[in-house]
């Protein structure tokens, strides 16, 4: 048994469970007496804060501390009261909104009257009344309502972000039940699945009066939807409260890091090792110092009675640097980096040059984490429809019974073009028209007006297989409500040819046939899914007969054909291929005439079969396959998806910065090589296009070892010469980045499926490495998921996923950096995205410029705040070896608390927030600016390094220059000058000094190495350099790195790179 | 128009700061500035260095070491602990007129004032003069807090009780007699010190705000007699104590003594023989600690410090060398992009 959370008679039900399943909510995680309390254990499992809390603790015990309590404290509470203000602002506003809901008002049904409860009222069981425009306040299942046949309008905008109406209908049995007394005596049971998150599934069966009726989502209100276009309907309560589907999904959406993260994290690591080190080598020097200095002057200072020997002074002194030497992973640190990041995140969404005025959308960062990973990305993973192109779908061809039409043909039988120009087709002959809709082939509509049966059968087909909603809002302005643009556009298509959809009810369409209305019986709908890949309708005409019209993707439908329609398949198939090579977007359409008895055998089979709770969607799914069979074709559609603006352009773009961008669509082979082509991914001039499109796993593995041979082998010959055979594998990765050549992969989703298995993924990976473009086509949301898993596991390569659809939620999940388009197809990508734009072409500028831009500040800004509290802290160190290993202080107390947030703040904020080492412009104009974060050039371990060695001279300068001044230094009226307490201001002083001026130093120098004549440009793209600047040391050194550098970033191979690097080491 | 407003609600501000098009400079650093800046400063560095190196010079130290470690040395008697109240006679002479005004130093060398628990042993408040604190000392003056009968100890901590207690007399030997050589005690001590930090409790006569409290055990006197014969040096407030109280940075340090600014000798110690009379107090020998006085006279730059001056010239010439040296590969390499 799945699940049987409601059971039971339902008037019991409310009696017994009146307590536990109300509909109240709450999202907010404090109230006023548990706030401090949860807040701060929240807060304290950040490592960071754990660790100053540790460091606190030791600063209590006197006999460690060497530095005030207030040192620590003072930074740690304010980054504690910052984050709990904003926690607590968050929380108000959610026990604001909480409160809100809670206290929306619905009609309940109580004692055979409508009450108003507050929603926080409503109980699992209750039977509420919803009116028009209401929020919806439970998952409930629809009873009746104010429509025939018990049908209602809803939105489901708050729960997934689609705004077309979607409909719910009651079941038949229960739809008459429309006023109260009725309502009164219903008392049916459900038992259904247990709460979950899934908005588009749900599995129910209710018992009434000795009979089961199957439950599914189709009968389900869920809270979040709003009513539309519905004047009344009742609801019986299912979920309530946190268990309804909206609350479900409110889980906290998985982490991402970025490897600057996960690299400052392992440098921090590292810095508290050498932290250790210090304070061994310290604690050592006090023993010494204590035995053989501190034990005699005792006469001055005498050890305090538990403190026995040098060594215990030692241990303790050890903890006593701890605490004064913490200051090298200073809190601030982590705060700073969140507030530049979030800064970077609002430059983001303040673009407008990212801003689509068509549909007023701005950019969005939706995670403020990771941007600087943007300036790193490797792979793009491209979704085509609505990523690639607008996604707005126009019927342009078709192939009905074995002839074309769509294209224009001059009196020579030569090919036109169609352009503005073009006189479109007149419908005027049709008043229910859409005017927007235009066609140039006027020869279908001559077919339509001389009755040609198949043609009209093809409309026929296109008016009634689908799934799109009909809003008449004046008589004859009918407006389409449909899921996918492509349903609207055939459906759209049909109705200008004169076969109008008008009307649905659940048991019936109408459609108004060349003028005449006619009402077809709908018997059952085998909806869509990306398995089946194909929808049917069983419509009875009004003749008696039964007939199933079916859709869908050629080979499907193909497969499933009546064996006499193979001549037909065959031209059809050749058409479908030449409307596949144009880049549009096919579908086979078919039909089926159905006999009465076989009819209702097999619809007694699917009774059964959807009541059933375990496994329904396979038996259904069975049950569909065996009726689809037989088909008989009537044709194809082919519809236009053009390009979004900019699209070859940004590719190209994107190319040139050596981000590989791999296309995977849904889209059948041709078409997506097509839409390859068009978008320049795809060239003339290449090498080799290689298609990778086999059943089996050998002739895949075949085919992929075969391609890179062939790769390797060429570039061996003409780039070596002759190179030993033995090392062929072992010099693989070096020859990957050598190739000349210009190679292609196409891969489909048969292949994909085996290529992707563990013995070929490595093949595959290679082989796609080596081609400059790889498209896999017809490939499944999971298998889009798998491929960027696959590069994200085997290259540690940052990747980004970019796509439009549902289908692309799992990829943009799975990449390092997801990317949204808000585009035609809904909200469900954008809400599982990262970032979020409006077109395909905003990527460009949001790597290449911004992108490009958060690596570079945040890499500067992380040297520099490692360089400046390395410089300000190891001169503690110094000063040990002069003041018996003591723990003596160098800087005032305050200086010591407010040195990273008052006096050192502003040339971090100013070079983490505005540094511009090349202005948006030349970002664009040189992509090749790109490839150092690609390399991780700009903060490495080497650069980590680097910036540490130059604070400690700079620490070592700052103390030892005083050193010398102030060991005998008297000032002008003679007096003494060389006391602790001016020796601590001299040196705090040049030390912020040295520290202001550095930073500010590299911040008007860091553009010094962008020369702009010397850095080949997207329109000089074959350029020879002839200067050595750091653009094209960087360039030429890439050849000596791998594109398999799977782990060690900062290993040898690099350092040769790094210094290449610009780095202003002039610390006097 | 209202309309076409609200169309483009979520269109960003259109301002320098949101479009990241705020005013920047940026300098080219060229050849032709860097060099030519690296020549000026390290020309500047190496023209202060020779001022302060030369200045530096000609400033006239005399440092005499009185510790009394070897035999021979006059003082050697006086270092063994157990003699009290010794004197000692230190003879020396002065070839040149040792220009005014002449500054005279003790110094402490090995003797670890920055130590960070010996730093920290003192109570503020009490200092500056709070009577709540003459009662009940911090605890941070451990274990110079209290004495053995348990009674409070005013000033206490670790820093007052080792306050340095050697006293000098200079005379000049004129003719074998002995000529005494006049100190100036007054505004040795820091201003801030002085008349901020460290304060006198306001109850007269001074001896009185001192009861029920005990001396540091090392002193020899109270607080309120370190200067009887005058109230504005006596007690917290005395020059002496308070030269002592700021702590050296180092462990070799020299702390002022006197001024020698009056009578005969504010133009200077004339040439001849002098004799230094030390009342030898202040124990060092046990923790290898050396004792000095140092005469010396000072310029604008302060005392004698020859590092500074040093220090300076080597920064100007590297300047100067790496000017040369990218002079060199900038000849060499000239950058085809600087036309």
């Amino acid at each position: 048994m799945t699940g049987a959370e409601i059971t039971g008679d339902i008037s019991d039900w409310q009696v017994d469970n009146r307590a536990k399943k109300d509909n109240h909510i709450k999202t907010s995680k404090y109230n006023v007496f548990t706030f401090l309390p949860i807040n701060l254990f929240e807060q304290f499992q950040r490592v960071a804060n754990a660790y100053f809390v540790v460091l606190l603790i030791l600063q209590i015990i006197p006999e460690i501390s060497s530095l005030s309590w207030f040192t620590t404290i003072v930074p740690l509470v304010l980054v504690l009261a910052i984050t709990a203000v904003k926690d607590a602002t968050d929380d108000y506003f959610r026990h604001k909104s909480d409160q809100q809901v809670n206290n929306r008002q619905s009609q309940v049904l109580i004692r055979g009257s409508l009450q108003n409860e507050k929603w926080m009222n409503v109980r699992v069981g209750d039977i509420i009344k919803l009116e028009n425009n209401q929020f919806v306040a439970a998952d409930i299942l629809l009873l009746c309502s104010s429509e025939p046949y018990g049908l209602c309008y809803i939105e489901t905008a708050d729960l997934d972000g689609e705004t077309n109406l979607k409909v719910r209908q009651a079941l038949t049995i229960t739809s008459d039940l429309g006023d109260i007394t009725k309502l009164m005596d219903f008392d049916g049971e459900v038992i259904c699945e247990p709460p979950n998150n899934k908005l588009d599934k749900f599995t129910g069966t209710l018992f009434w009066r000795d009979n089961k009726y199957p439950l599914d989502n189709e009968k389900m209100l869920l809270r979040g939807c709003v009513l539309r276009n519905t004047e009344w309907c009742f609801g019986l309560v299912i979920f309530a409260g946190l268990q309804t589907k909206l609350m479900q999904n409110c889980g906290k959406t998985s982490f991402k890091r970025t490897s600057i993260d996960k690299l400052m994290n392992t440098l921090v690591l590292w810095i508290f090792a050498f932290l250790i080190c210090m304070g061994v080598i310290l604690a050592i020097g006090n023993t010494i110092w204590e035995s053989q200095i501190g034990r005699n002057f005792q006469v001055f200072l005498p050890w305090n009675e538990f403190q026995r020997s040098a060594v215990f002074s030692g241990f303790l002194t050890f903890w006593s640097y701890i605490i004064i030497l913490n200051t090298v992973v200073p809190i601030s640190l982590y705060v700073s980096v969140e507030v530049l990041r979030l800064g970077h995140s609002y430059f983001i969404n303040w673009d407008r040059k990212m801003y689509y005025s068509q549909t007023d959308t701005a950019a969005e960062a939706r995670t403020t984490t990771l941007n600087e990973e943007l300036g790193q990305v490797e792979f793009i993973f491209s979704d085509k429809t609505g990523t690639l192109t607008q996604n707005i779908m126009v019927f342009s061809k078709c192939s009905i019974n074995g002839k074309t039409f769509g294209d224009i043909y001059n009196e020579y039988d030569q090919k036109v073009e169609i352009t503005e120009k073009t006189a479109c087709v007149d419908f005027s002959f049709n008043p229910l028209c859409d005017r927007r809709f235009k066609f140039y082939d006027s020869n279908l509509v001559e077919a339509i007006k001389l009755e040609d049966l198949a043609v009209q059968e093809f409309f026929r087909l296109l008016a009634l297989c689908h799934t799109v909603m009909p809003e008449e809002k004046s008589e004859g302005n009918l407006v389409y409500q449909a899921q996918s643009p492509d349903e609207g556009a055939l459906v759209t298509a049909a109705r200008n040819f004169g076969f109008v959809f008008r009307a649905r009810t659940p048991e019936t369409i109408t459609l108004c046939e060349m003028g005449r209305a006619v009402t077809y019986q709908l018997l059952a709908i085998l909806d869509f899914n990306n398995v089946r890949k194909r929808m049917s309708v069983i419509v009875r005409n009004p003749e008696g007969q039964i007939k199933l019209y079916s859709k869908g993707a050629d080979t499907i439908i193909f497969d499933r054909l009546d064996p006499s329609n193979e001549d037909l398949m065959y031209t059809t198939s050749e058409h479908l291929n030449e409307f596949a090579g144009e880049g549009l977007r096919t579908l086979a359409l078919a039909y089926k005439d159905l006999d009465e008895d076989d009819f209702d055998v097999w619809m007694k089979k699917l009774l059964f079969a959807s009541t059933v709770i375990e496994n329904r969607e396979e038996q259904l799914a069975v049950l569909y396959e065996e009726i689809e069979q037989g088909l008989k074709l009537l044709g194809a559609t082919a519809i236009e998806d053009k390009l979004q603006e900019g699209v070859p352009e940004t590719i190209a773009c994107l190319s040139l910065a050596d981000i590989k961008i791999w296309v995977l669509t849904g889209d059948k082979l041709e078409t997506a090589m097509n839409i390859g082509y068009s978008c320049n991914m795809l060239r003339d001039d290449m090498n080799e296009v290689f298609v990778i499109s086999s059943h089996t796993v050998q002739e895949v593995q075949q085919q992929l070892r075969s391609a890179k041979e062939h790769i390797l082998g060429l570039s061996r010959v003409s780039s070596t010469g002759d190179v030993e055979k033995t090392n062929m594998f072992a010099v693989d990765s070096v020859f990957e980045e050598t190739i000349i050549a210009e190679y292609a992969l196409v891969i489909n989703g048969h292949s994909l499926a085996h290529a992707l298995e563990p013995q070929l993924e490595h093949v595959l990976l290679d082989l796609a490495c080596l081609c400059k473009t790889v498209i896999c086509c017809r490939v499944t949301p999971l298998q889009k998921a798998q491929v960027v898993e696959l590069v994200k596991r085997h290259k540690g390569a940052v990747t980004l996923a970019i796509g439009d659809g549902a289908n692309d939620v799992s990829m943009i999940k799975t990449a390092h950096i997801g990317v949204g388009i808000s585009g035609q197809e809904g909200m469900q990508a954008v809400l599982a995205s990262d970032y979020s734009f409006a077109q395909f072409r905003y990527l460009q500028r949001l790597l290449l410029v911004h992108g490009r831009w958060s690596y570079f500040r945040m890499c500067n800004f992380l040297c520099y705040f490692f360089y400046k509290n390395f410089a300000f802290t190891l001169v503690h160190f110094w000063y040990g070896f002069f003041c018996g290993f003591s723990a003596q202080t160098v800087y005032d107390q305050w200086f010591i608390t407010l040195f990273n947030i008052v006096y050192t703040s502003l040339p971090v904020l100013a070079m983490g927030l505005f540094d511009q080492d090349v202005n948006d412009q030349n970002s664009l104009r040189y992509p090749c600016l790109y490839k150092p974060g690609q390399q991780n050039l700009l903060f490495n371990k080497r650069q980590f390094f680097l910036c540490t060695l130059q604070g400690i001279g700079t620490s070592f300068l700052l103390f030892f220059i005083p050193y010398g001044a102030f060991s005998v230094m008297v000032k002008e009226d003679g007096s003494h000058f060389s006391d602790q307490q001016t020796f601590a201001v001299t040196i705090a002083t040049s030390l912020v000094i040295v520290v202001s001026v550095q930073g500010f130093g590299e911040l008007i120098t860091s553009g010094k190495n962008m020369r702009m004549n010397t850095v080949p440009s997207v329109s000089s793209p074959g350029r020879t350099p002839h200067s050595s600047t750091w653009i094209e040391n960087v360039l030429k050194r890439k050849n000596e790195v791998s594109c398999a550098n799977d782990e060690s970033t900062g290993g040898p191979e690099n350092s040769d790179i790094a210094e290449q690097t610009p780095k202003q080491q002039h610390t006097d | 128009m209202v309309k076409e407003e609200q169309e483009l609600a979520n269109r960003p501000d259109n301002t320098a700061f949101t479009q990241q098009r705020l005013p920047a400079w940026q300098p080219m650093l060229s050849a032709g500035i860097v060099i030519p800046g690296f020549v000026i400063i390290g020309l500047a560095f190496i023209g202060i260095g020779v001022a302060l190196f030369v200045t530096s010079h000609s400033i006239q130290v005399l440092e005499l070491d009185y510790t009394g470690v070897e035999n021979t040395e006059p003082c050697y008697r006086c270092s063994d602990p157990s003699s009290k109240n010794c004197v000692c006679t230190l003879e020396f002479s002065i070839d040149s007129l040792f220009e005014g005004p002449v500054f005279f130093y003790y110094g402490l060398t090995n003797y670890f004032q920055n130590y960070r628990k010996y730093g920290a042993s003192r109570d503020d408040n009490q200092l500056s003069g709070d009577l709540d604190y003459f009662k009940s000392p911090g605890n941070d003056c451990a274990p110079y807090q209290y004495n053995s009968n348990n009674k409070p100890i005013v000033p206490c901590g670790a820093i007052a009780n080792s306050m340095f207690n050697d006293t000098f007399k200079l005379y000049q030997i004129i003719r074998g007699s002995k000529k005494l050589v006049p100190f100036d005690g007054k505004g040795i001590a820091w201003w801030t010190d002085y008349n901020i930090k460290y304060r006198n409790p306001s109850v007269t006569p001074l001896k009185n705000a001192f009861n029920d409290t005990v001396k540091p055990l090392f002193w020899s006197k109270p607080a309120y007699e370190l200067d009887p014969t005058d109230p504005a040096n006596n007690g917290f407030i005395n020059q002496d104590f308070l030269v002592w109280m700021r702590r050296a940075a180092l462990p070799d340090f020299r702390k002022l003594y006197r001024r020698i600014t009056e009578g005969d000798y504010a133009k200077g110690l004339p040439a001849g023989n002098y004799s230094l009379e030390i009342a030898y107090n202040y124990p060092v020998m046990s923790f290898d600690g050396r004792k000095k006085v140092v005469l010396s006279n000072v310029s604008w730059m302060g005392g004698k410090n020859e590092f500074l001056g040093i220090a300076y010239l080597v920064i100007g010439s590297l300047c100067v060398v790496m000017s040369i040296v990218m002079l060199i590969v900038y000849a060499k390499f000239k950058f085809p992009e600087e036309d």
